[in-house]
């Protein structure tokens, strides 16, 4: 019997073994989107999207739909991936796309226009231009440098409050920040720079945080996780940086985490040193089930959810009288003044802002 | 990874064959394999780079000069290629040695320890990436010893790639070298060659292209290295597939990114070209002995020193790191204890929908159904090239192992935008995960079974045909013993491989069924020591998977035919 024959029968009997394989994986998990059922309706989002089990149970209950949900990468992925495969969506609304990347999403024809039932419950800062009805406001949160209170405390050195202060010789070589080009607290960085210090000025304030000594590195994960001198992941990794960019609510994340808990949080914010990102969800073109993305966008903005996602995602609700849990009362920090810029400014200026900030920092 | 030896182990030579039943066998067992390549593959790819260059239904070749002028894309060419040639250097000059003292010395706990070396192969970058900043780092053992700190260098990278490649080298260089009959060299010096002599002239030029054809591949695995240079590397080194990650994920410069991928593929292919040509050269035949003869016990001071130095090198730069992850998994917020390990069952971290335990039971699953997919692919793939090979056939080898250096990134986006319609809707099915496992284990499986299908010696079969026994009791008789080891190594490597893919994983991978690789990533992608520790548990967890899997090949891997794993 040749070669031939025996790799046959070989095939053919790893086949049929293949074919039991597959019935057992597809036993326990089918396939199919959501254009299956109108009663199935998927959100697309980020790795760092959370809502409780309870809530949202709550929400298929009254609703009579199914939610699936979709997690992808970080913000800036989840929106790219989103854009290529708008012709047939992996699911029916998107969450996620924020105020620095809202204008890609918008250009590239993403969404579908629908206003949420409770659009007039949004905080009037958190609105857009009239008219714009495509995208809705669903949480806000502030980029900012956060430090680590002990290494201050020990150094007898005040902890730095403003853009203008990370530049002095008392902080040199203490700040890691984030790649503008390939992280969104990086990016926001960058813009709180500009809005700071002007579109000529931004360059100029870069040389100066180079020469004292910023390190850059490609992601939030790292920089906060590794190099971080206040955080548990950084305390463990023996982080050198007591100066970090991270988010307004990285300390009560710091407390939440801890066991046991402690009584203050190990770090703090520069609170003159923030950044406004605002996220947005919207119902995506060519939704399959466009009826259930509706309801979806209305429980997003709805009460329920915006007084449960603070302590599942970190981030501010937008909606008034939502309630901010006692957690951020008592570690967080309220940032006044933050940094902002019309989306219709970042998506003129991103990518040579991005180029030219690469080769100022990087090269 | 048994790259070196395919044509080493040549049947002999199979007379009075009809060409003409041969060739059609032959197109029946190529069309499953070249169909999966052709839908799974080779479509994906096109669709992508498709898409970035064509604007409009016309193609836009300008783009190609335009981004090969730009000096920051000629800088990561650049540095690309230098870092690929300085690593496959120092990953010959550190796992030489290697290869040697396992092709020829016997020693207590020599099984475990090429398991050992085995592990990083399969692990994911990321875990990798995260123990080896721990070892070298800052607060690292080097940083506590002597102060020295390599993590925002070149050398980090460098290192980590001899650690991903250490067993390229040892398996298929070290299992010729245990197969060359040791006579031969004795012989020359017998006849008053000096010692190093009868190395040059005798063992030499019978390892040189094994040589050749592991500096070959570790040159394409760090060419085409993706989770290294990410981790290790920062933001100021780059190579080409990371640009293209970053130009596809993050900036959605499609057109650069296709750019990129062409002139990967084109580097790639010429890699693996030259590769073709190096296993040609290798058909010379080779006096070749059992491995399980030619090792003995070190004799004197030089030989226990070279075993020594090799002992200290798996200690320092394979052990090491791994070492440091299960310190940090176990390294509690109490203590020393496993309150990470229990950590991992609940859904209190909120990093996923389910108990983050859940991944180990995904990517057994996943990896199961992957390596059914890659041994039926790559299996029939290997029956087909076992035939007589004509340049054609050649052709097709090469094609099989073209996985191994196009860009995972590129397969995953792929996936994502061309297998979205009918009849090919798969996008919403878990089946897409093990169908991307699956290319990356093809390779594997072809290089296993080829030596082996090829070996078996038809005169044998002729025997039992001779002696009475029917086609089915000689193909149960002969060829399935034989075989039948060949399939469940390729099967063990399949599997391990599989468990580790991330690139093309991580896009496509569902969030409710997460596999270990896409878990780890997660969590360490948030904030907290639970999340850290739970990552840290979670990588320790997937080690010794590999690690168990990778010792129950070393228990198979007794029959000399059986090629590298």
């Amino acid at each position: 019997m040749s070669t031939t024959k025996k790799a046959t029968l070989t095939a053919v009997a790893v086949g049929l073994g293949l074919v039991a394989l597959s019935a057992c994986g597809s036993g326990s998990d089918s396939g199919g989107g959501s254009g299956k059922g109108s009663k199935d309706v998927t959100l697309v989002s980020h790795s760092s999207f959370n809502v409780s089990k309870d809530v949202l149970k709550e929400f298929e209950k009254s609703s009579g739909y199914k939610v699936r949900i979709l997690k992808d990468g970080d913000a800036g992925q989840a929106v790219n991936k989103a854009i290529l495969t708008k012709g047939n969506p992996q699911g029916d609304v998107f969450f996620g796309v924020d105020n620095t990347l809202l204008s890609r999403a918008l250009d590239n024809g993403l969404f579908q226009p629908y206003e949420a039932k409770d659009a007039d419950q949004v905080l009037p800062e958190y609105r857009l231009a009239k008219g714009e009805r495509r995208v809705t406001p669903v949480d806000s949160g502030d980029i900012c440098v956060n430090y680590d209170k002990k290494y201050f405390a020990d150094k007898k050195l005040a902890p730095p409050q403003t853009f203008a202060d990370l530049v002095k010789p008392a902080y040199k070589d203490l700040l890691v920040t984030e790649n503008a080009s390939t992280s969104s607290p990086g990016l926001g960085f960058v813009l709180g720079t500009a809005a700071k210090y002007g579109d000529d000025g931004w360059q100029g304030y870069w040389k100066k945080l180079k020469d004292n000594g910023v390190k850059v590195v490609d992601g939030w994960d790292q920089a906060y996780n590794q190099e971080f001198s206040g955080s548990a992941g950084g305390r463990k990794a023996k982080g050198d940086r007591p100066l970090v960019v991270s988010y307004a609510s990285s300390p009560p994340v710091e407390v939440l985490y801890a066991k046991p808990r402690p009584k203050a949080a190990p770090t703090g914010v520069a609170t003159g040193t923030c950044f406004r990102q605002v996220e947005y969800a919207g119902l995506l073109s060519n939704a399959k089930n466009a009826k259930g993305g509706k309801a979806l966008l209305d429980f997003l903005s709805g009460k329920r959810f915006q007084d449960d996602m603070p302590l599942q995602m970190f981030v501010n609700p937008v909606r008034k009288g939502a309630q901010v849990p006692e957690l951020f009362r008592k570690y967080g920090v309220e940032v006044d003044e933050p940094g902002t810029m019309d989306p219709k400014k970042i998506a003129d200026n991103r990518e040579p802002w991005v180029k030219s900030w690469t080769s100022l920092v990087l090269k | 990874m048994d790259l070196a030896r395919t044509e080493v182990a040549k049947a002999p030579a199979r007379k009075g064959r009809r060409p003409s039943r041969g060739s059609a066998a032959r197109l029946g067992l190529t069309a499953l394999p070249v169909a999966f390549f052709a839908v799974f593959f080779a479509y994906p790819v096109v669709a992508i780079v498709t898409r970035g260059l064509k604007v409009d239904g016309a193609w836009q070749f300008g783009r190609i000069t335009d981004v090969l002028g730009q000096s920051d894309i000629q800088h990561v060419l650049w540095f690309t290629t230098w870092q690929a040639l300085a690593s496959t250097a120092l990953t010959l000059l550190f796992a030489l040695p290697g290869a040697y003292v396992f092709a020829r010395f016997d020693f207590r706990g020599k099984q475990v320890l090429r398991a050992v070396v085995t592990v990083p192969f399969v692990l994911p970058t990321v875990v990798v990436g995260t123990a080896f900043l721990a070892l070298i780092g800052r607060g690292g053992l080097l940083d506590e010893l002597w102060g020295v700190r390599l993590d925002t260098t070149v050398w980090a990278i460098l290192l980590a790639h001899v650690f991903f490649n250490y067993a390229v080298v040892v398996r298929t260089v070290g299992g010729l070298w245990a197969q060359l009959d040791p006579r031969q060299e004795e012989a020359a010096r017998m006849l008053g060659a000096s010692r190093t002599r009868a190395w040059r002239t005798v063992t030499l030029p019978a390892l040189a292209p094994a040589v050749a054809a592991a500096a070959l591949m570790v040159f394409l695995f760090t060419f085409t290295s993706f989770g290294v240079v990410q981790i290790l590397g920062g933001p100021t080194y780059a190579t080409l597939e990371v640009e293209i990650y970053r130009q596809t994920a993050n900036l959605l410069d499609l057109p650069t990114a296709a750019v990129l991928t062409l002139v990967q593929f084109a580097a790639v292919g010429g890699v693996l070209a030259v590769h073709a040509w190096t296993v040609r050269r290798r058909e010379s035949t080779l006096r070749l002995v059992d491995a399980a003869t030619t090792a003995r016990r070190p004799r004197g001071a030089g030989q226990w020193g070279l075993l020594g130095f090799v002992l200290l090198t798996v200690a320092v730069l394979i052990v090491l790191p791994l070492g440091v992850l299960v310190q940090r998994s176990l390294d509690g917020p109490e203590g020393y204890g496993f309150a990470y390990y229990r950590q991992l069952t609940s859904t209190d971290g909120g990093a996923f929908l389910v108990p983050p335990v859940d991944a180990i039971g995904n990517s057994l699953q996943y990896a199961a159904v992957a390596t059914v997919i890659a041994l039926v692919v790559g299996g029939l793939a290997a029956a087909a090239l076992t035939r007589r090979a004509g340049r054609l056939v050649r052709g097709f080898d090469a094609l099989l192992m073209l996985p191994l250096g196009v860009s995972a990134v590129t397969v995953g986006f792929g996936f994502l935008i061309a297998l979205d319609e009918p009849p090919l809707d798969l996008r919403a099915s878990w089946f897409l995960v093990p169908l991307a496992q699956a290319l990356v284990g093809v390779p594997f499986v072809v290089r296993t079974m080829l030596p082996v299908l090829r070996a078996v010696d038809e005169r044998l079969r002729e025997a039992a045909a001779v002696l009475g026994a029917s086609p089915l009791r000689a193909w149960r008789e002969v060829d399935l013993p034989l075989v039948r080891r060949a399939l469940l190594i390729a099967a063990g490597f399949a599997f391990a491989v599989s468990l580790g893919e991330f690139g093309a994983t991580v896009f496509i991978a569902r969030p409710d069924n997460p596999t270990l690789p896409v878990a780890v990533a997660t969590l360490f992608g948030r904030p907290g020591d639970l999340n850290y520790g739970q990552a840290m548990a979670l990588s320790t967890i997937l080690m010794l998977v590999c690690a168990v899997s990778l010792l129950l090949l070393e228990r198979l891997r007794t029959d000399r035919t059986t090629g590298e794993f």
